[in-house]
């Protein structure tokens, strides 16, 4: 089944080519011996220390650093006021106070007027050690006017609810987006309105309504946010190392942020230890480490602690959404249409391509074959931590795959019908792609029905069933979960997609040296993807040079070239991509040297991995490696053929990749406690060509765990009074190996027909395709209760409430 | 990284030398024991103790023995070395039980009972044991030790009868023969505190029960256990209806808050059903099943 040929082995024992090979910088790792942005330690380097409000909305009065400054140690105190004061000559802002959002708002780099939320940057204090930062922190008074906090997006839309962004002179909370609109809608308003009427006027469909939340979550990777900053007075060179996922990116948005000369910034995103879409956006600290440096003359460490980091970098979802679908009762749908009150917190400060306030969320139409969709997306302004899209989300699919599989299941209820069925009869059929979906996404390829039989097949479906119908006789309740999911990844075409006006192609170089090594240079930046494994095999792939013969380079913008990086399961079909065009791009200029070097027309040249020879006379070739010598050698080249053998491309993905799978997951469910035991979990995912299965296999675990993690146990919830109550691992819970059983992996593969090597996307696949398997799993064993929806996380006492008919709010303290 | 505040330290030889610590430095001093719940709290910035006094070499601390018809824990036993007990299993299941589901072997490798006891956090897993069982506390001074029942030791959240310038030296338990004891614990997640558990001992004698006990932790039940649901089963058949009847009643001595583990109607109900499961399984150990 697997798309993998048999591929000839290097001496080292890896594949030239596809298939699975051990991750080369698991080396490092697992030696401890990475490198990440904590280990960098420059000579004469100092320390900051955030400062942060503890209240969620407040008036600043005034901030006395007095005390702070006179502690041995201390080198300077940085205020908002301190930072006002500094001119910033640019279109984006008139002073260093306030700093551009990746959604073109504006977000305080250390707060001037008021705190918006708990944790927002305060004051920033450089000392000559950690310690001796943090101690100062506690000497610095700030007489702060709390003002009435706003917790709940619904709260924030009514009329008199405080207003949080005065700054802006807005006259109420919501978000007026680049374009102008407050409400953002996307599909067939119309129709999709008199489908649902309709259908509600005929006694043979049916129509079901369901409020689905999908709460405040963070990334939380293991590796906190933090970056060392060294503006250089003699040559005027700011360096930055810091824990980005898209270096080049950010280097443009300092240029533009900082008034520095782009050629003279510098970003290197060492290792990074988990990304999760946390480390896309430019944080206050990286900024303050900048400044700090300006003012210092030294090089500037700031990292954050754990406590930090997940209560002021970017959170994910906080999606309050209302879904309605319509079918008949024979179980076709008809139409759905949704209507979702974003939470933004207190600046917009999402990730996503300008053209797509609400991400692609619109891509909630999901797998099945239905003409009428439709969506309207509201934002707005809370007193919560900003950020946005961020955790695995592809751009807000997660939101909408949550959405559409868990309304699939509310209408299997409602029609009494196997949600396996359903699905089954709604699915996209082959023939359909390119299928234009009812917002107008155009899927590249799926043979959907296969990759679901292959699910059931492997779950044992039927029997499943059958065991759930003889353990609730015996009042045991085990619940069976699917679900299927389409994402749209590998942002993206530039005339469609941008962020901050950057468009989403990426630049890539591949330099073969005399003896036939090769250093490929990317623009994305792996944090766990195992970019320098995978990219290697796709050159060697494409051009015969075994794997460990090519240096994958990247995380460096003086070393690589200019891309958005990685996010959104956006490098291998971007990057990827651009690796396979560039290498034939090399292999194209290798004929013309081989046909030099056999005396031949390059037309009479074939090419047979890892050598060009000529047609019919395998004996005549010359192997790349051979070629690489003549090109950097005397070999008189044919007009037009300069020396040496490389190449660079910009890739501009035609479309997104369409990556897609089926989830099967079987709980077992305590109704005295309320506590969930995840038994089983079968995912089959069809990400196209598979380069390392392996690598898929890893980050479709990691999915998984994330996926229960979130169905199960995770959450970013605030009480009334703007506290967060998930600032540490004590209270944030993320998964372990004991919540999760063994991953019974399958694939199917249908290669994308526009990638160069017909590889999808798959870095999110499972952290989108799993939570609701696993919730619709939890819903489906205590459905004899009565239960048709419960919010995530299903904690035992969320579980144990549902039971009872009275599910607790997730999104604020638990009452 | 979380960066405590500046803090000295120094290393006891003795009980008695640290027992002098104590007094010499005063109250802004603090023991150290496996450091699993004061450091987090220092890194925190919650505690701030300007003298750290570590314990871990006092050998004298250490060890689990029977002592005539005591089991006794010294005050650096660790987590670990209690789950790994064979005497202790040997007399109470419910230590291997309950520690199985205390934090995970990283803090269970250094966390200590004296530290647990101490701490005195309201969620502590432990304190639920050790009032199920009545053990008891040796606390040691400059003037001497005194003995104190764990069912008045606490004094509130985070507080108990130890006074500033005093060590916890052992804890001890009662052996009780023909004794079954069992632990339930509800957690969101492991190695996480509970949201309530329940342990509890019986003893069943001709059908009868002759003798209980019944804690409960996380639920603020007063002493970590609920002596009604106890007086009621005495001389009564551990049938499911009256070990049903004695969790109600364990229920009502629990008072618990909502907060994030949990909203207190179902704190409550857990208080309810893991008494009632655990006195089920103790019951029928007790009966040798
Ligand atoms: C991640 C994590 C998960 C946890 N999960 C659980 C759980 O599920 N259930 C549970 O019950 N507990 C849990 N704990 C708590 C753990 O059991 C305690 O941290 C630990 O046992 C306390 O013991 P310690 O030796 O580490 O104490 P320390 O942290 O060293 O000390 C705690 C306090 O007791 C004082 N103290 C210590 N020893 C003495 C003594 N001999 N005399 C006088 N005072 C003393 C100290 O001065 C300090 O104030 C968890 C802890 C962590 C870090």
């Amino acid at each position: 089944m697997t798309a993998v040929e048999e591929v000839p082995l290097s001496p080292a024992g890896n594949p030239i080519g596809f298939g699975n090979m051990k991750r080369v910088e698991d080396q490092r790792f697992v030696r401890g011996q990475g490198n990440y942005v904590d280990d960098v330690s420059l000579p004469g380097m100092v320390h900051g220390a955030i400062l942060r409000s503890p209240f969620a909305h407040a008036r600043i009065n005034g901030i006395d650093t007095s005390r702070a400054e006179q502690l041995p140690g201390v080198l300077a105190v940085i205020t908002g006021k301190v930072l006002e004061g500094i001119p910033r000559p640019d279109l984006l802002g008139d002073n260093f106070a306030w700093m551009p959002t990746l959604s073109y708002d504006t977000q305080a780099v250390l707060a001037t007027d008021k705190v918006r939320f708990q944790g927002q940057e305060v004051a920033f204090v450089i000392a000559t050690d950690r310690y001796i930062a943090k101690d100062a922190l506690e000497l610095i008074d700030v007489d702060y006017e709390p003002l009435e906090p706003v917790m709940d997006a619904k709260r924030a839309m009514e009329p008199g609810a405080p207003i949080i962004r005065d700054d802006k002179g807005q006259q109420d909370n919501s978000i007026t987006d680049v374009h102008g609109h407050k409400d953002w809608e996307s599909g067939n308003a119309i129709g999709t309105a008199e489908a649902i009427a309709a259908a509600q006027a005929d006694p043979d469909c049916v129509v079901v309504t369901q409020e689905v939340m999908y709460p405040r979550v963070h990334p939380a990777p293991m590796e906190t946010c933090g970056s060392v900053a060294f503006l250089d007075k003699v040559t005027g060179q700011l360096t930055l190392y810091t824990t980005s996922q898209a270096p080049h990116a950010h280097r443009t948005v300092y240029a533009m942020v900082a008034g520095l000369p782009e050629h003279k910034i510098r970003v290197i995103s060492p290792d990074i230890g988990g990304g999760f879409g946390n480390k896309v956006g430019i944080y206050p600290g990286y900024v303050l480490s900048i400044v700090g440096s300006i003012v210092t003359g030294k090089p500037v460490k700031w990292m954050e602690d754990r406590n930090e980091n997940l209560t002021s970098t970017s959170f994910a979802r906080d999606y309050h959404m209302t879904g309605t679908i319509a079918a008949t009762k024979e179980g076709k749908i008809l139409a759905v249409d949704v209507d979702v009150l974003a939470d933004h917190g207190a600046f917009n400060g999402v990730a996503q391509p300008t053209n797509y306030p609400a991400g692609f969320f619109h891509i909630f139409s999901g797998s099945y074959d239905y003409p009428n969709a439709h969506c309207k997306v509201t934002p707005v302004y809370t007193n919560k931590a900003p950020g946005g899209v961020a955790y695995a989300c592809s751009f807000r699919i997660t939101e909408a795959v949550y959405l559409i599989e868990r309304l699939v299941d509310c209408l299997a209820a409602e029609l009494g019908m196997d949600p396996a069925e359903l699905r089954l009869k709604n699915l996209l059929r082959p023939e359909q792609f390119p299928y234009t979906s009812p917002t107008g996404w155009v899927y590249d390829s799926g043979q959907y029905e296969n990759t679901m039989r292959l699910a059931l097949e492997m779950a044992d479906y039927d029997q499943l069933r059958r065991e759930q119908a003889e353990k609730r006789a015996r009042g045991e309740y085990m619940g069976i979960g699917l679900s299927f999911f389409t994402e749209g990844v590998g942002a993206g075409p530039r005339k469609d997609m941008d962020i901050l006006g950057l468009g989403m192609a990426d630049g890539i170089e591949l330099r073969v040296h005399p003896t036939g090594k090769a250093v490929l240079r990317l623009s994305v930046q792996s944090q766990g993807q195992a970019h320098e494994t995978t990219y290697a095999q796709i050159v060697a792939h494409e051009l015969g040079i075994p794997p460990e013969d090519i240096e994958v380079v990247h995380g460096d913008t003086d070393q690589t070239p200019f891309g958005l990086g990685t996010y959104g399961s956006r490098s291998t079909p971007v990057s990827g991509a651009a690796a396979a065009v560039v290498s034939r791009k090399v292999k194209d200029k290798a004929r013309q040297i081989a046909a030099a070097a056999l005396e031949c027309s390059p037309d009479d040249l074939e090419w047979q991995l890892g050598q060009w020879h000529v047609k019919g006379d395998p004996e005549r070739a010359k192997t790349i490696q051979e070629i690489a010598l003549l090109s950097h050698g005397s070999l008189e080249l044919p007009d037009g053929v300069e020396g040496h053998l490389e190449a660079t491309t910009v890739y501009n993905p035609p479309n997104l990749t369409y990556p897609y799978g089926c989830y099967v997951c079987v709980v077992d469910v305590d109704p005295g406690t309320g506590q969930v035991k995840v038994r089983r979990f079968i995912a089959v995912d069809d990400c196209g060509t598979r380069i390392n299965p392996m690598v898929v296999e890893g980050q479709v675990h990691g999915g998984i765990a994330d996926g229960i993690g979130m169905a199960l146990m995770e959450l970013i919830a605030f009480d009334e009074d703007g506290n967060c109550l998930g600032g540490s691992f004590m209270d944030y819970l993320l998964p372990t190996s004991m919540e999760c059983p063994d991953y019974e992996l399958g694939e199917t593969v249908t290669p994308s027909p526009h990638h160069p090597i017909g590889a999808k996307g798959v870095g999110e696949s499972a952290t989108v395709g799993s939570p609701p398997a696993v919730v619709n799993a939890v819903i489906d064993a205590i459905s004899p209760f009565g239960v048709r929806h419960a919010d995530m996380p299903l904690t035992p006492a969320n579980v144990w409430r549902a039971i009872q008919g009275r599910p607790v709010r997730v999104d604020m303290a638990v009452e | 990284m979380q960066t405590p505040a500046p803090t000295d330290y120094v290393r006891a030889t003795s009980v008695s030398h640290a027992i002098s610590l104590l007094e010499e430095h005063g109250e802004e001093s603090r023991i150290l024991a496996g450091g699993h719940s004061l450091l987090p709290m220092m890194k925190l910035r919650i505690a701030r103790p300007e003298m750290l006094i570590d314990i871990n070499e006092l050998d004298e601390l250490r060890g689990i023995r029977v002592d005539g018809d005591e089991l006794v824990l010294g005050a650096m036993v660790t987590h670990r070395e209690v789950l790994e007990s064979p005497v202790l299993f040997e007399h109470y299941a419910i230590f291997r039980e309950c520690e199985k589901v205390i934090a995970d072997p990283l803090v269970r490798n250094r966390g200590t009972v004296g530290g647990s006891m101490c701490q005195a956090d309201p969620s502590e897993d432990l304190s639920a044991v050790g009032s199920a069982l009545r053990g008891s506390v040796v606390i040691q001074g400059a003037s001497g030790t005194r003995t104190v029942p764990l069912r008045e030791f606490h004094e509130g959240p985070y507080e108990t009868q130890v006074e500033p310038a005093e060590i916890m030296t052992e804890v001890r338990f009662p052996i009780r023969p023909g004794a079954g004891s069992a632990y339930e614990k509800v957690e969101r997640r492991v190695g996480d505190w509970p949201v309530c558990s329940a342990g509890v001992y019986v003893v069943v004698s001709d059908g009868l029960v002759t003798d209980c006990g019944i804690g409960l932790t996380a639920v603020s039940a007063e002493h970590f256990c609920a002596p009604a649901a106890e007086a009621f089963l005495i001389g009564k058949a551990p049938t499911e209806d009256n070990l049903r009847s004695a969790a109600q009643l364990a229920a009502d001595a629990a008072d618990p808050s909502s907060d994030q583990r949990g909203p207190a109607d179902y704190k409550k109900h857990l208080a309810n059903e893991l008494t009632y499961r655990a006195l089920v399984r103790a019951a029928a150990a007790s009966q040798g099943a």
